[in-house]
């Protein structure tokens, strides 16, 4: 029997709602619009004074506990560094994995933070850009004592000392580092990579993976143009947008990726790609046709930091925690495990130490890791890697639209 | 007390979405109509036109996701309502047997299906790179970072929720009502078209209701299998919000999305009749 | 009689049927290959040979391991819940005529269109409004607030397809309310409530995206595994994932052999 023929049924089916159900729905939205009614609060914060911070401080003492947030896989499993702070210190630790993306963590700590109410955590790890600029803006961050960093200041490599995300480490000190470079499949790229216009050549098209981050794939925009992101203005960012919706519209990328770029690669469903220096150090320790290059016109450096967000329980254990990860035998610990880029040049010393000392598989590791540009990049390296573009409020509202338009159209 | 029966049954349901729920959305809703940014604070300014802007800026993602989302749910019921139909009459004794391997690979991580998908699917791995070195296929063909690919993930990962709930009103119909009508219109496909479908359309309609929906509104499937130019709404809400903390436009988008896919819902139950089914059955 | 056009068919559709099953648990195919890779490095991407040694140390990363405990803890728990109230709503639904029937379709249908990311977000306001602390029991609250609707739509399903007839007959013969229930109309629509629960536990089991936002610093399975992707998941993911799809099938063939048996 046909259903729309049945004249029984399409009386049954076309008789209108009532009104008062209508009504009453009507009344019910009214009722919780009205109640919802009130805004978000903003949440502006100004600029931690010298002598605010200092009494902060000094109303702070150690209370033999410390809470830290870090990314998956950043800490050796059997928790080594913080065993050693224990037994230094005699400060417990607690230790969660629960940061993922900063943007998502970001977005489950705003609200928090915003009503006052504390994360539970004393340090979190956090990389520069956007949302580490939001939580420096909304006051959720609070200044470190850098009187209670001796390690930090001791050890550190000159380039982590001068951050132009964190001026004067006021918030922040580095965690571990990494570059955004290229990436390429040496199965089927049989040319030497080392330029940023490989990336845009039409011999590889549809071959191409670009980050879908606005941030990465704005720096390679401009980069591959000449300017540098870190000095750049509205202008230079739409020619970097418009050489990107060039490249797109020639069909040259494939995807624009979050963090799967590296299982392309590795597999040869693209043969070049933007890429962070760690993932391709991972490959390669598993024998996969992958080569790393930060490209002549330069490349990106991130950084992912230590802070101590407001309302810490625990901020001066936080603090000798931090700083305690800045001994070079521990960093060297550290880095073994994480194997990106340590903020303390003198682990590979330590490195080639151990390895003269060792044997076997262990040796060989060791002199991997040592030997690699990956995880000690050169001077020539450092020169021409550039941070992220620094923006306000303001001027993210008009940098994110010009990238994601492309990345998300 | 038999009256108040349905009140009573809903009780505890309608609390639950009263309190977790209605009010999280009517404060979404609230924010929907708000302008600022997260740093100055969000102020209350019945800016209607964050809709309309909103609705501009990203109408081709919209229609977008309808689209493969639509394309998504015929396949799902093409390919689903056989499935469930053959357990439904045939599965005999072990018709929960088949409808727990069904699900089955859906208890263990999503994660871990896509990329197996991924390393089966790779241009030249397993299943392609084999064909290709046969010369069954050209060099540069790829089924990833495709349109196909999305909508055969949403396929794919939405499919139980259309054959369960088929399967739970066919097999509610008596096979014997089948042998009858057999024996009367003596065609099979006749027997099924007139008597078997017009009796599954509750779950069809369900069937429906729970894949075309949440594929439609669905972000990881473009996300991960999608190449450019597959960006869906969902998406796009995910990155107005986290990104670019424009909680206004995320929330209008998502308001307008529930009100498209309310539209769809309602324009398709009305075509099935089913509210008078629904009813007509209940009497 | 059936006709032998009859049987072919039906053997086509049994095919069809296994086909389908198949293809449904292919990647898991490679899933479990996966968790006998001798990888060297991090990532689990490339065949470097056989070993057993992920097996052996499965339970090697604590937080892994709780965090698998967590979602099973919390799928069963939300599931029985959403079964209960999910059951109730689609008896409700499917059956009655009341005032307030077309809003609760309507909500319903709101939970199941909302995008995760709002319902995940708005959840997350609410608990830090309320001052509510966030960790499993927040997991499990917005668990089956997403189930529910699916349970509901389900039984729902199933609901209209009955005989009310039955249950009046029952009534009749002076069953109480509660044994009419249990004896006449529960038995009826099982199909309904299992299916339900089927995809309310697969739901809960493999959410990320709002528990992401509700967890506070609990770990579920899914966040743990999506947390690692960046540096590689490790082989002991295959291996949980593996033994929990092996148990499954275990459970499976117990049921198939069970319904055998009975006569």
């Amino acid at each position: 029997m046909d259903h729309l023929r049945n004249p029984a049924l399409l009386r049954g089916v076309t008789q209108p709602r009532t009104r008062r159900e209508a009504f009453r729905i009507a009344g019910l939205s009214a009722a919780a619009l009205a109640l919802a009614a009130c805004g978000v609060q903003g949440q502006k914060a100004a600029p931690p004074k010298a002598d605010s911070v200092k009494e902060f401080w000094s109303k702070q003492t150690k209370h033999g506990k410390v809470v830290f947030a870090n990314w998956p896989e950043y800490m050796p499993e059997d928790k080594g560094p913080l065993e050693a702070f224990t037994k230094a210190t005699g400060i417990s630790y607690e230790y969660k994995e629960v940061i993922n993306e900063n943007a998502e963590f970001f977005g489950k700590a705003d609200p928090v933070l915003r009503a006052g109410q504390p994360l539970g955590y004393d340090i979190v790890v956090m990389t520069n850009g956007v949302q580490l600029q939001h939580m420096f803006e909304l006051g959720y961050a609070i200044p470190l004592d850098h009187s209670q960093l001796p390690n930090f200041a001791a050890n550190a490599g000159a380039k982590y000392k001068e951050r132009s995300y964190d001026p004067g480490n006021t918030y922040t000190i580095p965690y571990m580092s990494g570059m955004t470079g290229i990436a390429y499949n040496t199965k089927h790229v049989k040319d030497d990579i080392t330029s940023i216009e490989a990336l845009f050549d039409p011999k590889y098209k549809g071959r191409v993976g670009m980050m879908a981050d606005a941030q990465e794939i704005a720096n390679f925009g401009m980069i591959a143009l000449g300017i540098d992101p870190e000095n750049s203005t509205e202008a230079d960012w739409r020619k970097a947008g418009e050489k990107l919706k060039a490249q797109r519209d020639a069909g040259i990328v494939r995807k624009y990726y979050d963090q799967s770029y590296i299982d392309a690669v590795s597999k040869g469903d693209i043969w070049l790609s933007m890429a962070w220096s760690g993932d391709v150090f991972q490959r390669q320790l598993a024998g996969e046709p992958v080569e790393f290059v930060v490209p002549q016109e330069g490349g990106t450096i991130w950084t992912d930091n230590l802070l101590i967000p407001k309302g810490a329980a625990n901020p001066v254990d936080a603090l000798m925690l931090m700083d305690f990860l800045y001994r070079p035998d521990i960093a060297a610990e550290l880095d073994e495990y994480v194997q990106f880029v340590t903020p303390v040049p003198a682990v590979q010393d330590l490195f080639k130490e151990q390895a003269a000392t060792a044997k076997g598989e262990e040796k060989k590791a060791l002199e991997a890791l040592v030997s690699s540009p990956l995880m000690f990049p050169s001077e020539a390296d450092y020169a021409k890697l550039r941070s992220y573009t620094k923006l306000t409020t303001a001027q993210e509202q008009v940098f994110n639209p010009i990238f994601q338009s492309i990345t998300q159209a | 007390m038999r009256r108040l029966t349905p009140y009573l049954l809903a009780l505890p349901s309608w609390m639950w979405l009263a309190i977790f729920l209605v009010v999280p959305m009517a404060a979404m809703a609230s924010v929907s109509l708000q302008t600022g940014n997260a740093i100055d604070g969000f102020a209350m300014t019945f800016s209607f036109s964050n809709y309309a802007d909103a609705l501009s800026t990203y109408s081709t993602q919209l229609v977008r996701s309808i689209v493969y989302g639509g394309l998504a749910t015929v396949a799902m019921l093409l390919i689903g309502y056989p499935v469930a139909y053959w357990i439904a009459f045939k599965g005999g004794r072990r018709k929960s047997v088949y409808l727990f391997l069904l699900l089955l690979p859906f208890f263990v991580s999503f994660v871990l299906r896509t990329i197996s998908w991924g390393f089966l699917l790779a241009d030249n791995g397993i299943l392609f790179g084999t064909l290709k070195s046969w010369g069954a296929l050209p060099a540069d063909f790829h089924v990833l970072a495709t349109t196909f690919a999305v909508v055969a993930g949403l396929t794919y990962n939405w499919l139980p929720f259309m054959i369960l709930p088929i399967y739970v009103s066919l097999e509610r119909v008596d096979p014997r009502t089948v042998e009858a009508a057999q024996d009367l219109y003596a065609s099979r496909t006749a027997a099924f078209r007139r008597v078997v479908l017009p009796l599954s359309l509750p779950g069809v309609f369900a069937g429906v209701l729970m894949t075309f929906v949440p594929a439609t509104a669905d972000p990881v499937n473009a996300q991960v299998l999608g190449g450019t130019g597959n960006t869906m709404i969902g998406n796009i809400i995910q990155i107005e919000y986290l990104t670019n903390l424009d909680y206004p436009t995320a929330s209008a988008l998502s308001f307008t999305l529930m009100a498209l896919l309310l539209v769809g819902i309602f324009i398709y139950a009305k075509a099935l009749g089913t509210e008078n089914v629904l009813e007509a059955a209940a009497r | 009689m059936r006709s032998r056009g009859g049987r072919v068919g039906d053997r086509l559709l049994h095919a069809y049927t296994w086909l389908v099953i198949l293809w449904l648990s292919s990647p898991i195919a490679v899933m479990i290959m996966f968790g006998f890779n001798d990888t060297p490095s991090k990532s689990n991407t490339s065949w470097h040979g056989f070993t057993l040694k992920w097996y052996r140390e499965l339970f090697e990363i604590s937080d892994l391991t709780t965090a698998l405990r967590n979602s099973i803890y919390i799928a069963v728990i939300s599931t029985i819940i959403t079964v209960v109230i999910g059951t109730m709503l689609g008896l409700a639904l499917g059956r009655y005529r009341f005032r307030g029937k077309g809003a609760t379709n309507f909500l319903v249908f709101a939970a199941i269109s909302t995008p995760e990311l709002v319902m995940g977000a708005s959840l997350l306001s609410l608990f830090v409004s309320a001052n509510l602390p966030r960790d499993a029991i927040t997991i499990t609250i917005a668990h089956v607030l997403f189930s529910l609707s699916f349970v509901t739509v389900t039984v729902r399903a199933r609901v209209v397809t009955l005989d009310p007839s039955m249950e009046e007959a029952a009534r009749d013969l002076g069953a109480t309310t509660w044994g009419t229930f249990r004896q006449v109309t529960l038995p009826a629509i099982l199909p309904g409530v299992l299916a339900g629960a089927m995809l309310a536990f697969a739901l809960s089991i493999d959410d990320y995206v709002v528990t992401s936002f509700v967890n506070g610093s609990t770990l579920t399975f899914p966040l743990w595994i999506i947390g690692s992707v960046k540096t590689g998941i490790p082989p002991q993911v295959n291996v949980m994932g593996t033994l929990i799809f092996g148990l499954g099938v275990l459970i499976a063939i117990a049921n198939a052999v069970a319904a055998r048996r009975r006569a």
